[in-house]
């Protein structure tokens, strides 16, 4: 009865979906107006029914329903129940049936809440993301229904990827999601001020907090799929350029281009196209992404299946969102009017560098990423990794960081370097030293300019608060500062990881000691362990840090048995000041094993770094929203007073 | 550095114009990048037949040779040789293998052509599970190999 039912609620909330988009567009119409007061409870109800239906297939999932295909095809009665529940959205229908469930509610959480928008915008608005989910409402209900039953049950699940099985994959995709779809809002934001041509700083005010809780979410998943990359997978690496990665990089350089312009659009009326153009474009890119991640074109860990007809209907609602929202764009950009000038050497001359650059490095990025599609159409079979994404980005990032150390410290409007050259000096300073330093110690180039970059951004992003009141400081104004330092914090962990890891490779036997870096690592045995649903050889090291006390660290080479696979976990040692990376591999002859042994100085972080961004996100949304809320209830109180005066 | 105030029209058309001029170039960058660092795929046949210049990153997929799988005496040397129903190509590679890497099965090695002809790989991919195949190995068949040297001839 649960398949039965969680279907039921995905085809109401799709027909409440139609509804939606049929009475809001014809509630701006002269004759249709009284239709708009159902616009804002049916999107509310919508996005209820479809977490409704989701909370439906995480029960099948729990229960370990095989009579539906989807968990016979993906789970396991002995799974733990952590991987049940994970288990939902670690495949195709489950991930599409998150993402709807995530736009549903994002669009009912915009009905709840928003008020500050005019009342045709916000009709364009809840419109706007109704033709959007309606899309993937029939993507999923068409082509990739997640209740589908079985004419018998299975025996038994099939089991879950067990590189799957791991607590990252529990937490990673849901903030992801958020964060990826939470952007449809801006999209839709974006379409309802174009029908209305109400784009200014009052509209801009209003899509901030919404651009800013989709990146905070955005940051943190791919910050956390980054550190699970970094441990399951057993390379050492922490970003591989995956086309998967690549889908969620994407819409986040354009999530971030947008959260700063619409700060120009909502302090100084400026940059008004360009604003809503990147909230098109931002959301375009997590549909990209899906499309390339759900379609199967291209191969990667986070693929689930290959399937033809699924990628030509995400292409085609690619093709009609994408193409719509610029055809949009086209007809009413002339008539979305001019904003306020300003000079090449402003806070808004930085920020639309900044812009422009961001929009150059996710430019790259997608053309990394689709050509290999575009080659295989001409007959050559590529891949394109780092030798081409880590300096081809790094032509723009690098010009982008140096104006982000400055950009903070100019004027509105206009402004000259020689009024702040004095407090520019001192991370220019560090800048070139750590530069000098670093080509003394024959480091590669671009991990030098990210050493570089890095220092000195920590010291320049910190100048804002230099001679004012602590206490003082706006939130926002404290989270610009901390996204900022954050940046830097995770690029000192990316440039050290680059320039002073060491590796050890070595077949070693039992009571052997392997040295890498300061660490001394001794192999003491290695025993068979078993798990709910694997088996393991374990290694058991005994690790010291400058000859100090001994911890003992564990890497392993796990058998699955359901489906049969193998996977390595890797040990970490994280100490203040880097990671000791462990990973066993296969016996080799005369008793040995293999070994592989990083020391990565300040390796975490790149990962402290992200969450610092995601953080500094958090500041400055609870200070925007707490002066909307003094704002509103000034206005109350006008309205409470004038009110009484006239009676 | 300071630019006088200019006309509103003239300010937009300015920053439409540097906006895009930095994604043409942009674009014109990446174009030029990707010929030069894509890597390229390779059958052993097109590799013998037509062999990547030395030092480039190219990725070479087939299958591995029964019995020619061997670990030199440091225990994380392995030299093996990848073949087609045309050519074979030996291998040399530092580090830990896939578990499902075995003789017999199919393989991607990514690395670089030596001069003396031999390949190194930095990086050894097996079919990982039913939902991770490298993409080439998909349509590894010998069959389907012969295919795609058809297609890319």
């Amino acid at each position: 009865m649960i398949a039965e039912f969680g279907l039921a609620a995905l085809w109401l909330a799709a027909a409440l979906a139609a509804l939606q988009l049929v009475a809001g567009a014809l509630a701006l119409t002269p004759r249709g107006a009284a239709l708009g007061a159902i616009v804002r409870p049916v999107a509310m109800v919508q996005g209820v029914l479809v977490a409704v239906s989701f909370a439906a297939l995480v029960l099948l999932f729990a229960r370990t329903d095989l009579s539906v295909e989807l968990v016979a095809a993906n789970s396991h009665s002995m799974k733990p129940m952590i991987y049940k529940i994970s288990g939902t959205w670690g495949n195709h229908e489950g991930s599409m049936l998150l993402w709807v469930m995530v736009m549903g509610l994002s669009g009912s959480f915009v009905a709840a809440v928003e008020r500050r928008l005019p009342e045709p915008t916000m009709l364009a608005t809840l419109a706007g993301q109704a033709f959007v989910s309606l899309g993937f409402y029939a993507f999923l209900l068409l082509s990739s229904n997640p209740f589908t039953r079985l004419s018998s049950p299975a025996i038994e699940g099939a089991g879950l990827n067990p590189l799957l099985q791991d607590p990252g994959l529990a937490f990673h995709p849901p903030p992801l999601y958020i964060g990826y779809v939470g952007l449809s809002v801006a999209f839709s934001f974006a379409i309802g001020a174009l029908i209305t041509r109400e784009v200014g700083p009052a509209f801009a005010r209003a899509m901030r907090p919404w651009v800013l809780g989709a990146w905070i979410f955005l940051t943190l998943g791919i910050t956390a799929g980054s550190y699970w990359a970094y441990y399951e997978l057993g390379w050492g690496g922490w970003w591989f350029w995956d086309p998967v990665e690549n889908a969620s990089l994407m819409p986040w350089l354009a999530a971030t281009a947008l959260l700063h312009s619409v700060s120009v659009l909502a302090a100084r009326n400026a940059l008004r196209a360009w604003t809503v153009m990147l909230g098109v474009v931002a959301f375009s890119m997590s549909m990209v992404g899906t499309f390339l991640v759900r379609s199967g074109i291209l191969t990667s860990v986070h693929a689930f299946a290959v399937d033809p007809e699924r990628g030509s209907f995400i292409l085609g609602l690619l093709a009609l969102n994408i193409g719509g929202a610029l055809v949009l764009f086209g007809l009413r950009a002339s008539s979305v009017t001019e904003g306020e000038r300003f000079s090449a050497t402003s806070r808004e001359g930085a920020l639309v560098f900044n812009n422009v650059m961001l929009s150059a490095i996710l430019g790259i990025v997608l053309v990394g990423t689709l050509y290999p599609l575009l080659a295989e159409s001409l007959g050559a079979k590529v891949s394109v990794g780092p030798p081409y994404f880590n300096p081809v980005g790094a032509i723009f990032a690098v010009p982008m960081l140096l104006v982000l150390a400055v950009g903070p410290l100019l004027r509105w409007r206009r402004d000259s370097l020689s009024r702040i050259k004095l407090q520019i000096a001192v991370p220019a300073v560090l800048l070139v030293g750590t530069l000098l330093w670093a080509a003394s110690q024959s480091v590669g180039v671009l991990p030098a300019l990210g050493l570089a970059l890095s220092a000195a951004l920590a010291i320049a992003s910190l100048l804002p608060l230099r001679g004012r009141k602590l206490r003082q400081v706006k939130l926002p104004v404290w989270g610009m500062v901390t996204a900022h330092f954050g940046i830097a914090v995770a690029l000192l962990g990316m440039a050290s990881d680059a320039a002073f890891t060491t590796e050890r490779l070595v077949a070693v036997r039992p009571g052997d000691v392997v040295e890498v870096g300061p660490w001394k690592v001794q192999l003491q045995r290695i025993e068979p362990v078993a798990g709910p649903n694997w088996t393991a050889l374990r290694g058991d090291l005994a690790v010291s840090y400058k000859g100090g006390a001994i911890t003992e660290l564990h890497p392993a080479a796990r058998t699955f048995w359901a489906p049969a696979n193998e996977t390595n976990e890797a040990a970490l040692k994280t100490r203040w000041n880097g990671q000791l990376y462990a990973v066993l591999g296969q016996q080799a002859d005369g008793g040995r094993w293999q070994l592989r042994l990083w020391w990565k100085p300040f390796v975490p972080m790149i990962w402290y770094g992200g969450i610092l961004i995601a953080l500094g996100g958090l500041l400055a949304l609870f200070g925007r929203l707490a002066s909307d809320l003094k704002r509103l209830v000034a206005r109350d109180k006008i309205a409470y007073r004038r009110a009484r005066q006239g009676r | 550095m300071t630019i006088t105030p200019m006309k509103a029209k003239h300010q937009r058309l300015v920053l439409a114009l540097i906006a895009l001029v930095a994604l043409i170039g942009a674009g014109v960058l990446a174009a030029w990048a990707l010929r030069s660092q894509a890597s390229f795929f390779y059958l052993p046949a097109d590799y013998a037949a037509n062999p990547p210049e030395a030092g480039r990153a190219v990725r070479l997929g087939g299958m591995v040779e029964k019995g020619s799988i061997k670990t030199a005496a440091d225990g994380v040397t392995i030299s093996f040789v990848i073949h087609d129903d045309k050519a074979r190509v030996p291998v040399t590679f530092r580090g830990i293998v896939p578990d499902l890497f075995v003789e017999g099965s199919g393989a991607v090695a990514e690395g670089r052509r030596q001069p003396d002809g031999t390949f190194r790989a930095d990086n050894v991919l097996a079919k990982h599970d039913e939902n991770y195949v490298p993409r080439e190995m998909k349509d590894m068949t010998t069959e389907q190999a012969r295919q795609a040297i058809e297609e890319t001839k």
